[in-house]
């Protein structure tokens, strides 16, 4: 299965993948979502930046799957191989952010409920939004 | 094969998937005393706050039997396995044979015997029914008196502030939720709690109970319209012991969760679990290890090995808006930080973090989680980073490539 992957040796810390994938996720242009609304939208991807390297994380979709299993509402499911959130079914009790060892699991600018990373298959994106916007080719969607 | 769960919860589900990794066509059946579709227990809070609707307090879509092939008998009570025949009867009498047994029954709610209870109309908090009950008694303004100030009760709390309740909390504890927090946090948490209009009287408990008074050993009496009794749980482990397994404070299981009768496994609420965190046994009521103990045990039941390791206690819940995240055991040397609205815990042993309390911010809990369930050694690690914020970065790099996936050569 294609899964987004990060060279940390290339990523320069810009966030670009951050902006992208929060309006990708909105469904707003990046101008509307960030200039234009009043509540930013929330990346699903994170970039740390450290004093020699820097990487974005986003959801592994990872094989023990923590947080579908943990999921008290439900909301989390398996569609293809790609870990997605039913946002109805979700309650905000975050047993997943508790679970997800890679710390991938975001809350919504509204602090009542979880978003995580679906591979932009939820969105009209077609490929994931951050890689696309990756200047420095540092994130890549790739079959490993 | 021919499996049969008694149980249609968490434990239930994570066997259904387990087994239907392996076994695609062996024969499924669930037996429960609910009526209910599988519903999420820890939801019914949720449903009487009005958060949740009565769609979406299923915990599987409505074709979720269909699609794995499971035949249920829904709203009947298992009252007793035969071990020797291999079959589970019925309260009518139907005896159900099976060649794998799971029994998931969970837990009750447990009420002590105090004076004059059995005058009151007290509720529990535990079911979809309990909550309908309440649901159907309450009005606006109600006085309320809940005993116990763990998570069930302060669930039940949150739930009824939504109707203007006028809530009291007697628990006999210290402070509120001992079972996750330390008295540091216990304190801002109970301080907040109040902030919203919820009254706790802690340190004493109820001498004698009138239809709608409380007299408390303190001294204080305590009106109430409605009472809600959530002491506490006890584990559902007469069908285990009934057939001669072994049962301590819950069912003992081996790491296959695998009774030590024949063919007869159980997870969930009702086992006792060994805490990685704490090396004690004992019984972690959490829904995800139940679901993960239900899914090693289907994989057992199908005839693949698998065993149960790792598991730790951990919680992740709010209150009005204030989240928690703990995990782990508070025994050993400490590092706190904390700012008006948030508290942070980390506790160090033989050189691990072997356990945590997040409250207010929460962001990213589950590195301090992997931390503790994988024993990492915190010379792998640096600490001063895993201090401030749960963070990938404080991975050296080999393990943080073998984490996240390798690096692009």
């Amino acid at each position: 299965m294609k899964k987004v992957y990060v060279n940390e040796d290339w990523c320069l810390a810009c966030h670009l993948c951050e902006f992208y994938c929060a309006a990708a996720n909105s469904g707003k242009s990046l101008i509307n979502a960030f200039k234009y609304s009043d509540k930013k939208p929330v990346p699903r991807i994170r970039v740390e930046e450290g004093s020699e390297v820097n990487f974005a994380v986003q959801c592994r979709h990872c094989d023990a799957k923590p947080c579908v299993k943990g999921c008290i509402a439900g909301a989390l499911s398996v569609v293809d191989g790609v870990v997605v959130c039913d946002e109805n079914k979700c309650v905000g009790c975050y047993t997943c952010v508790l679970s997800c060892p890679y710390g991938c699991v975001v809350i919504d600018e509204e602090g009542h409920r979880i978003q995580k990373c679906d591979l932009c298959t939820k969105n009209h994106n077609g490929e994931p939004a951050c890689v696309q916007g990756c200047p420095n080719k540092a994130i890549v969607f790739e079959e490993r | 094969m021919n499996y049969v769960i008694i149980g249609n919860s968490a434990a239930a589900i994570g066997t259904i998937s387990g087994i239907r990794e392996i076994d695609s066509t062996g024969k499924i059946t669930v037996i429960s005393d609910e009526k209910y579709h599988t519903y999420s227990r820890p939801l019914i809070s949720y449903w009487l706050e009005g958060k949740v609707s009565d769609k979406n307090i299923y915990y599987r879509p409505a074709d979720f039997y269909e699609k794995n092939g499971v035949e249920t008998i829904l709203g009947k009570k298992a009252v007793k396995i035969e071990k020797d025949k291999k079959c589970v009867v019925l309260e009518d009498g139907i005896s159900v044979p099976y060649d794998k047994l799971m029994v998931a029954t969970g837990s009750k709610p447990f009420v002590p015997p105090m004076n004059g209870l059995e005058k009151t109309n007290y509720h529990t908090f535990m079911s979809y029914d309990s909550v309908k009950t309440i649901r159907s008694e309450l009005r606006e303004g109600m006085k309320v008196l809940i005993i116990g100030a763990g998570l069930i009760g302060l669930k039940a709390a949150e739930a009824l502030h939504a109707y203007n309740a006028k809530i009291t909390v007697v628990d006999m504890a210290d402070r509120i939720l001992p079972s996750i927090l330390d008295e540091r946090a216990a304190m801002k948490m109970q301080k907040y709690i109040e902030s919203k209009g919820v009254k706790f009287i802690l340190k004493t408990s109820a001498e004698e109970f009138t239809e709608h008074k409380a007299k408390l050993k303190n001294g204080e009496d305590v009106d109430f319209d409605m009472l809600i009794v959530a002491v506490g749980v006890r584990p559902n482990t007469e069908l285990i012991a009934d057939a001669g397994g072994k049962v301590e404070r819950g069912v003992i299981t081996d790491m296959t969760q695998k009774t030590s009768l024949d063919d007869i496994y159980s997870a969930g609420d009702c086992t006792v679990s060994y805490d990685a965190s704490s090396d004690t046994e004992k019984i972690l009521a959490l829904l995800p290890n139940a679901y993960m103990q239900g899914e090693v045990a289907g994989r057992n039941m199908a005839g693949r090995e698998f065993y149960y390791v790792n598991a730790i206690p951990m919680n992740a819940i709010g209150f009005f808006g204030k989240h928690i995240i703990s995990a782990g055991s508070y025994d050993g040397e400490e590092y706190i930080a904390e700012t008006e609205n948030t508290y942070k815990k980390l506790v160090f042993r033989d050189n691990r973090l072997v356990g945590y309390i997040l409250m207010g911010d929460v962001e990213r809990a589950g590195i301090y989680t992997s931390m503790i369930k994988e024993r990492i050694d915190l010379g792998e690690v640096d600490v001063e980073m895993l201090k401030s914020k749960p963070q990938m970065m404080m991975f050296g790099k080999a393990r943080r490539e073998e984490k996240l996936g390798g690096i692009i050569k």
